[in-house]
């Protein structure tokens, strides 16, 4: 490629070499559109900080710190204080990290070390079902089948059980309402189940056959082998599957929106309707402009650099556990 | 047989049986807990498709498909039909995947057969991996801060942020099929004098054209669904618009989610017939994937 | 004991796969009685009617050419054969007297008694003391003090203890090739198995290495049986008390490889007095 062209010297003219010819336009201009193409992710990328951040200003600049950090939303008297979104974007996610995890960790396990090999492929098609059913139709669900099963007959008795109890009271007694914080964790815990799966399934995989032997002929169950020779192997894997997967669960944007509760509001009460950044954006863009739209774009912003970091993250603790399992 | 040197086996001395107790008892359970972590997952699958085919079902028909205006939300379900947000669904999906599909795979190419081992193609790698896990309603917000607020709501806009989100799905599926293919393919055709360009269109990308269609359409398949890119960019009107340039259009998507708060149960039967149009949509585009590497797939991992 | 699985053997026997009579009456016990097994992995079947008889405080070493079974035959006395997908045996194992096979056996509990070490070190990604205490843990023993016990003692059987002793809490994945296989090895003796199955142990490894390890086996095969695969037959003189010789038989019609077991007797006839003609050839090096 590069280095063979600069290599070349006919590309330095001079007479004609019998076999000097320079590379043909339609050559040229197809490399040069690849690189324009690859390199537009890195302009999407720029390009959506530095936009976002423009229109974001305006918030940053009336609200300041202390507006922004506050809890105070009452867009009619321009108050636009982010941190009940950020609360429930926290508790919302750690939620479906903490219904997720082991589900989609034991799927994996399920996959790689359990069920024959043709077997697998059929659970794994049905896995990303879940993915493929669009997130308005998980809301829609959520609202008007989910919600409403669990507010009757699940949080009432849970509230009921534990009204007054310490601690558990504090999380799980009354108030309660079917749009919940809880109930937007379940939501996205289903909707987050199907990546956190299939990226720690790669991960296992790649743990050598040789390493399982080892701990069978060391007359390990199957269970002590995972725990012996697999898990040691896919924990730094698994746990970036686990973060790209929160990721995913915080930027979930209409699920979340149509099954939260839209209450600004921090509270401890996990049954009680609550919001989060994505659905506060998607419920009140519509009708906002002037600072509150700006707050809006700067909230968006936020949760973009979350992400971006989040998925960093990710990556760099997939890279280095696969150099410490290399050794040293 | 040598007999004599083989004097049998005698009696057994050992015990091999399974040890009864906790390890045994141990690795049942895991296994158990294994398979129920799959048994709950189908929970909410089964019941979400079970109800969107019931009440889905019921309210679909020609007229839902391809009538219209899309009524107001008080009127019952035989009025109109949901004909313009099927028209701009298809609409800006497809032109989602004109931009996003082949500049998808130019990138991948560019990844795999010219930059390769290069800081440059290893960081764009990476920043594609990167950009598959930004939210697809800041991909709304982006394309709301660069265009609406310079050229006003249309469909071209929503597609905009479709293909933002199917650009780096596209990219690592090409990348990711581009290096399965065998060096040797590529010899083979240099060999001849080929030029690199044409040994990627004619050699390359046809080996790997199974994986890089199926991955494109799972692509299509997620965009097809997409809710919040579109809620800002096309602003969800009632009426058919063909041109995909100019004014504002509508689609299933953002349909359900304005329906599906509502108190009418006309709004609520249309956001469920709605759902179930998505939803086959996207599981067709899903299945054709599957066909698609069932077939072609020609160099796996 | 009865045998019901012979029932199903086929009553072929290819001459020359026969056993060879070992002269001495006085041997010591049997540890495996193998008998016409052969082994299939889907239809493809790679070991024909191997039958021979392993003995106590023994090392065996099966040697023979590239595709000859000898390795598949070692895998089948632990049943490690199981692990791979579409496997199968015929004929019957019998390990101390009982049927390795039978219904009500454990794999698990085959493989406790009968330890095996691989071709290329397989370290645990975890420190070296957790890699030799493994074995011991599952088996349900706690306690600081006598963990340390077995790990130190396993080291010291693997003559491995004075090179890490100051760094037992290092990664296991850090120690050279010589260094990782006598981990190995010292994970195996931790759980104190009856049996050792080394499969190639020191094909990866340069000649000081393999000798330190040639020499361990001496040291340990008081305490267990040893049955070692060896492509080197140099070591196979060094070290076995017996040897194996298999070898590959090839049916011109459907072109499939078999492996077979040819000769099995003291080392030292197989290597200075071969009975068959193909053994003859093959440890004078004139076929590989």
């Amino acid at each position: 490629m590069n280095t063979v062209a600069k290599a070349d010297p006919a590309q330095s003219a001079g007479p004609a070499h019998p076999l000097a010819h320079r590379r043909p336009l339609g050559d040229r201009t197809f490399q040069v559109l690849a690189l324009v193409a690859g390199l537009l992710v890195l302009v999407i990328l720029i390009l959506i900080a530095v936009s976002t951040a423009q229109q974001s200003t305006s918030w940053f600049t009336t609200a300041g710190a202390s507006g922004i950090f506050s809890i105070d939303w009452d867009p009619a008297n321009n108050h636009f204080g982010a941190m009940s979104f950020v609360f429930g974007t926290v508790i919302t996610s750690v939620i479906a990290i903490v219904i997720a995890v082991p589900v989609s960790v034991a799927i994996a396990l399920l996959l790689t070390e359990v069920v024959p090999r043709r077997w697998s492929q059929p659970i794994v098609y049905v896995i990303d079902l879940l993915a493929v059913v669009p997130s308005v139709v998980w809301g829609l669900w959520g609202i008007l089948v989910l919600v409403p099963w669990l507010q009757n007959s699940i949080y009432a008795h849970i509230g009921n059980v534990l009204n007054g109890v310490p601690v558990l009271g504090n999380l799980f007694g009354p108030p309660i309402s079917g749009a919940a914080f809880c109930t937007a964790g379940v939501i996205l815990a289903i909707m987050i189940t199907p990546i956190i799966t299939s990226l720690s399934r790669e991960v296992i995989a790649t743990v050598p056959a040789i390493d399982k032997e080892g701990a069978y002929a060391l007359g390990a169950t199957r269970w002590e082998m995972i725990r012996g020779a697999v898990w040691p192997h896919s924990q730094g894997g698994v746990l970036g599957a686990v973060l790209i997967g929160l990721g995913r669960a915080m930027g979930e944007t209409i699920a979340a929106a149509l099954v939260i509760g839209s209450s600004a509001t921090i509270t401890s009460h996990l049954l009680a309707p609550g919001y989060s950044i994505p659905a506060v954006i998607a419920n009140q863009f519509g009708e906002a402009s002037g600072v509150f739209r700006s707050a809006l774009i700067g909230m968006g912003l936020f949760l973009f650099a979350i992400t971006i970091i989040v998925n960093l993250v990710a990556r760099g603790i997939v890279e280095r556990s696969a150099r410490r399992m290399r050794g040293a | 047989m040598a007999v004599t040197a083989n004097p049998g086996p005698g009696q057994p001395t050992v015990d091999l049986r399974e040890p009864a107790g906790w390890r045994r008892t141990k690795n049942q359970v895991a296994t158990i807990l294994m398979w129920a972590a799959f048994a709950i997952t189908l929970v909410p699958l089964v019941l979400v498709l079970y109800t969107v085919i019931q009440k889905g079902a019921s309210a679909i028909s020609w007229q839902f498909l391809t009538g219209g205006p899309i009524p107001p939300n008080v009127l019952p379900l035989g009025v109109g039909g949901m004909g313009p947000a099927v028209i701009g669904t298809l609409e800006i999906t497809g032109f989602a995947a004109l931009m996003a599909i082949p500049l998808g795979v130019l990138g991948g190419v560019y990844l795999n057969e010219y930059g390769a081992t290069s800081w440059l193609a290893k960081l764009l790698a990476f920043l594609s991996d990167v950009m598959t896990g930004v939210p697809s309603i800041v991909m709304g917000l982006f394309i709301f801060t660069i265009w609406i607020l310079h050229f006003g709501y249309s469909g071209v806009a929503g597609a905009f942020a479709l293909a933002c989100l199917m650009l780096p799905i596209v990219i690592r599926s090409t990348f990711e099929m581009l290096r399965l293919v065998p060096d040797s393919l590529r010899q083979g055709s240099y060999a001849l004098g080929a030029t690199k360009a044409r040994v990627t269109v004619t050699v390359v990308l046809p080996a790997a054209i199974g994986g890089i269609v199926s991955g494109s359409l799972l692509a299509v398949a997620r965009a097809a669904g997409e809710t919040a890119p579109l809620l800002f960019t096309i602003l969800t009107v009632e009426a058919t618009n063909t041109n995909i340039f100019s004014g504002a259009n509508t689609a299933l998507s953002t349909q359900i989610f304005v329906n599906a708060t509502s108190p009418y149960v006309g709004a609520e039967s249309r956001a469920w017939g709605s759902a179930l149009t998505l939803i086959a949509i996207a599981f067709i585009l899903m299945i054709i994937a599957r066909v698609v590497t069932a077939r072609f797939t020609r160099y796996t991992r | 004991m009865d045998q019901p699985e012979n029932e199903v053997l086929p009553k072929l026997h290819v001459p020359s796969t026969a056993l060879d009579v070992p002269a001495e009456s006085f041997a010591s016990p049997a540890v495996f009685n193998v008998d016409g097994v052969s082994i299939y992995y889907g239809s493809f079947r790679a070991v024909a009617h191997v039958s021979l008889t392993i003995h106590e405080h023994e090392i065996t070493a099966f040697i023979g050419p590239s595709g000859c079974g000898k390795t598949t035959v070692l895998r089948t006395l632990n049943r490690m054969n199981d692990l791979i997908p579409g496997a199968r045996m015929e004929g019957s194992i019998h390990y101390r007297g009982a049927g390795l096979y039978d219904t009500a056996v454990s794999p698990t509990a085959v493989r406790r008694r009968i330890g095996m070490v691989f071709q290329k070190a397989n370290p645990f990604p975890k420190s070296i003391y957790d890699n030799v205490a493994y074995g011991p843990r599952i088996n349900g023993i706690r306690g600081k003090g006598r963990l340390d016990e077995i790990v130190e003692r396993s080291l010291r059987q693997a003559a491995l203890w004075d090179e890490v002793k100051d760094r037992l809490g290092k990664s296991g994945l850090g120690l050279s090739g010589g260094q990782a296989q006598r981990l190995c090895i010292a994970r195996t003796l931790a759980v104190e198995p009856d049996v050792v199955l080394m499969d190639e142990p020191c094909s990866a490894l340069d000649p000081i290495a393999t000798g330190r390890i040639e020499d361990l086996m001496q040291e340990i095969k008081a305490k267990y049986t040893i049955v070692i695969v060896t492509h080197n037959m140099q070591q196979a003189t060094r070290v076995s008390d017996r040897t194996a010789f298999y070898s590959v038989l090839r049916d011109e019609k459907s072109d499939t490889r078999t492996g077979v077991l040819v000769e099995y007797d003291r080392t030292v006839n197989i290597f200075e007095n071969p009975k068959d003609d193909r053994t003859q050839a093959y440890v004078t090096g004139r076929i590989g």
